[in-house]
């Protein structure tokens, strides 16, 4: 079998170079100032702790912080867990949710708000009229669970609840939002999109 | 459809085509043996690299040669990749900080890995976060975007040698041709892409995941690891296994609309590049341009359709008062499994390429798509996966439908069927029937297989396709293990490995899927349409982590790769052997629109018509269900 050496070989080649060599090249680059942070994982820290990435989003429920979208990571923004909810448009799960009580009253643990739900919620948190239309990203999950981002129109409805539980001016809270606010890439490619944890961080500064 | 939408697509084709012909006469200079400005740097290593192989320059293999080094590689790749997830366990504590072993790669998982990730497929049964550690990823796994994608560039210039020469007995070395595509065109490419997805914020650390207390209090533990090496070796090989479970989507793969750009970029840039370089060695560009020709204009079509599905949203959608039409602040449409900074656009764009690609990586959930929206991509892997297709595979899965698109036209015109002045007889048309044969065969039939099989848990009759949870509780795991019939295991998920209490016996295959009926079925279809067209992508709701599932997909990525390869080799050979024929008023032109128009109805005549009524099961009921707002 003359093809064995070389399939064995080269296979070998294959592990040390591509296996070993190339992630090996690519964290000495990751090193250099500069790329650093970045290759580290874009952590922020706040009085000399991680508090988390400025990549991954992160839930928030108090009324004085920007929400996030819903999330399907885990028990929701689980980092170690990304994941959509993979549920199909015409799923009922998505659509109307999963609302039992066990038999002692709890609620079932496989209980699923859908989208019906999440907007009810939304514009009870945000005091919109019952059959306001909402931004699509506020009541939907995202693919990774871990989108860090919200739509600037979800944030703009969300300022005036900030503004109110802060005891801002609503001017003051759009600003930020405008702040950390990622532009399309050339001006085309994906979606303007407002970094929550930015925000948020900005937020709290600015006190 | 939405005017920013369209722009992406359109500006994303132009520098798809910008790349085509430089790309392309380079790939042509480095498989020709040629001097290229890299040579000064790389050809002391290419020399070293076949002296330690064994391998003599100009040993010419003829076909059966070359296909049988191809495949004794791919094995060899294939039995060090499931004994290394085996044995993941035993890596050093720096490329396993998760400390995970065996347990989480189970015999049928490693199987399915090995054989998902040798057939650049990528198909993953399982979430990398909860199951694989560094040492996996990089060493066991990533080695085979490199290797399969190498593999398939030669398996793509060996084809096209084959109609290149004349009177010729071999059609190059494999072991040759695989140095080169990975030493002259995979490295450098993901050198400068790697460092550049660095600085777009791809990390690229050993660090364990990290615990922090987030903003507000809430924990949270941050998976890191070598994230940039992995991915763009994973787009520029058309591979798609992702280090995350959300693939693309996860911010640390994909932080930015810049590193979503790129993603796309290198997907497609191998891909496109060698129609020109087909052109070239053939001795005249315009055959590559209307193979290029063609499948653009089945990759435009796509993309519009996919993008106008999913800007338009869901009926349900707009009852709940969801706004689906885009603002310049919010992107409107189906958000559901999208990330906000990719909008509308770039999902669908990325989805669209993907799956023309042999990709798989995903930057959303395809199994949330609108029914036409989720369309799109199963109908592009359905083609054989020839719109640009994977590296290599989509030029040879093309070229292969070049040979049945001049026969159909000799029949119909009735003149001799000839392509690239080569008589196409009938051992090439019976090749290219029996490839494109068996993988309908291995769709449909594990489609099929996995609608209606059942493994009971229990010997109620009435109760035969119930799932069972079994307690691990070393008290009561005994006995609840006991009561459950022998073949049970067969569709069993081993949910203990990966940190939950009890272990789920699915029962009936149909027990897997996440979505009820039409949508259900589209998982199974889809799942078997990507394993089999080796894309890797899914319709991911389905668990496909038990024995059914990993060992049918399994079977169906080695059917779709080596199945495919092995008769399309054996064209090279014939057309080699042949000799050139004068071009005469008889003979069919291939470097012409028209043929590029005959080529796109052959590839939906003879593929995607056998799946139209899988498809109409799938998301075509599903569309109509949609319409009149029912849920399932």
């Amino acid at each position: 079998m003359k093809h064995l050496r070389p399939a064995i070989i080269l296979t070998l080649l294959f592990v040390i170079f591509t296996g070993f060599g190339f992630p090996a090249v690519m964290y000495g680059i990751g090193r250099i100032p500069g790329l650093k942070d970045k290759a580290d994982g874009s952590l922020i820290t706040k009085d000399g702790q991680v508090i988390g990435s400025s990549l991954i989003g992160q839930n928030f429920t108090k009324p004085e912080y920007f929400h996030p979208r819903p999330s399907a990571a885990g028990n929701g923004y689980d980092a170690n867990n990304s994941s959509g909810t993979n549920l199909g448009p015409t799923n009922d799960k998505l659509v109307n949710g999963i609302h039992k009580k066990l038999p002692d009253g709890k609620d079932d643990p496989g209980n699923f708000d859908g989208i019906v739900d999440l907007a009810k919620a939304y514009r009870t948190e945000n005091g919109l009229a019952a059959d306001a239309d909402v931004p699509s990203d506020a009541v939907t999950r995202s693919a990774s669970g871990l989108d860090p981002h919200i739509s600037p129109a979800n944030a703009y409805i969300q300022a005036d609840r900030v503004a109110k539980a802060r005891k801002k001016s609503v001017d003051e809270v759009k600003k930020l939002i405008d702040d950390n606010t990622d532009p399309r890439f050339l001006g085309v490619f994906g979606d303007p999109a407002v970094n929550v944890l930015k925000l948020n961080l900005a937020l709290d500064a600015a006190k | 459809m939405n005017t920013l939408g369209t722009i992406q697509i359109l500006l994303f084709f132009v520098i798809i085509l910008a790349l085509t012909k430089p790309l392309g006469l380079y790939m042509k200079r480095v498989f020709d043996g040629e001097r290229t400005f890299l040579s000064p740097i790389l050809r002391p290593i290419e020399l070293l690299f076949l002296r330690v192989c064994g391998v003599k320059e100009d040993d010419d293999q003829p076909w059966t040669s070359y296909a049988i080094a191809m495949l004794i590689f791919s094995v060899a790749g294939m039995l060090f990749t499931y004994a290394a997830l085996r044995l993941q366990g035993f890596a050093p504590a720096f490329l396993n900080p998760q400390k995970y072993g065996g347990d989480q790669m189970t015999p049928h998982l490693a199987f399915d890995t090995a054989a998902s990730f040798t057939t650049n497929t990528n198909w993953q049964s399982y979430s990398p976060e909860a199951a694989i550690n560094y040492w996996s990823n990089m060493v066991a796994l990533a080695i085979h975007n490199w290797m399969s994608a190498a593999t398939g560039l030669a398996i793509a210039i060996a084809m096209v040698r084959g109609f290149a020469r004349k009177s010729a007995k071999g059609i190059g070395n494999f072991w040759v041709d695989t140095i080169r595509g990975t030493l002259y065109v995979l490295l450098p490419l993901s050198i400068i892409a790697g460092v550049a997805m660095i600085a777009s914020g791809v990390p690229q650390n050993f660090t364990a995941p990290m615990a922090v207390k987030g903003l507000e209090g809430a924990a949270q533990t941050l998976a890191l690891g070598p994230v940039a090496s992995q991915e763009v070796i994973k787009m520029l090989g058309t591979n798609g296994g992702g280090f995350f479970n959300a693939n693309s989507a996860h911010p640390f793969e994909n932080p930015n609309n810049f590193c979503n750009l790129l993603q796309i970029i290198l997907i497609f840039s191998i891909p496109a590049a060698l129609t020109y370089t087909f052109g070239k060695m053939v001795g005249n560009v315009k055959q590559g341009w209307a193979v290029f020709g063609a499948m653009s204009a089945m990759f435009l079509v796509g993309a519009f359709v996919a993008n106008s599905a999913e800007q338009g949203g869901t009926d349900l959608l707009t009852k709940a008062h969801v706004m689906t039409q885009a603002t310049a602040t919010q992107p409107g449409g189906n958000m559901e499994g999208k990330e906000v900074r990719f909008g509308i656009g770039a999902s669908t764009l990325f989805a669209t390429i993907t799956t023309d690609a042999s990709c798989g990586a995903v930057n959303s959930m395809h199994d949330s798509y609108t029914p036409i929206g989720g369309l799109v991509p199963m109908f592009n892997i359905l083609t054989g996966e020839v719109i640009f297709g994977g590296v290599g595979a989509g030029l040879y899965g093309m070229l292969m439908f070049a040979v049945i698109a001049v026969f159909i036209a000799g029949l119909m015109v009735g003149r001799t069927p000839e392509y690239l002045g080569k008589k196409i007889e009938k051992f090439e048309v019976q090749m290219a029937m029996l490839a494109t044969l068996i993988l309908a065969a291995s769709v449909l039939g594990f489609a099929a297989l996995s609608a209606n099989t059942n493994y009971a848990t229990t010997t109620d009759p009435k109760a035969s396709d119930m799932y069972a949870t079994v307690n691990l509780d070393p008290k009561k795991q005994q006995a609840d293990i006991d009561k459950l019939p022998g073949n049970a295991s067969w569709n069993a998920l081993p949910n203990s490995a990966y940190g939950n209490p009890t272990d789920t016996y699915y029962g009936s295959t149909r027990n897997n899927l996440n979505n009820n009926g039409a949508h259900g079925f589209s998982e199974i279809l889809y799942a078997y349409a990507s394993a089999t067209g080796n894309n890797g992508s899914a319709f991911a709701g389905i668990t496909a982590n038990t024995p059914h599932y990993n060992v049918t997909l399994a079977l169906a990525m080695l059917i779709g790769r080596f199945l495919m390869i092995i008769p399309l080799l054996a064209i090279a050979g014939s057309m080699a052997r042949k000799k050139i024929v004068p071009m005469s008023s008889g003979t069919f032109p291939t470097d012409t629109t028209t043929f590029a128009a005959l080529l796109i109805g052959v590839v939906i005549i003879v593929n995607v018509l056998t799946y139209f009524p899988a498809l109409a099961l799938g998301p075509i009921v599903e569309h109509y269900q949609m319409k009149e707002l029912k849920t399932q």
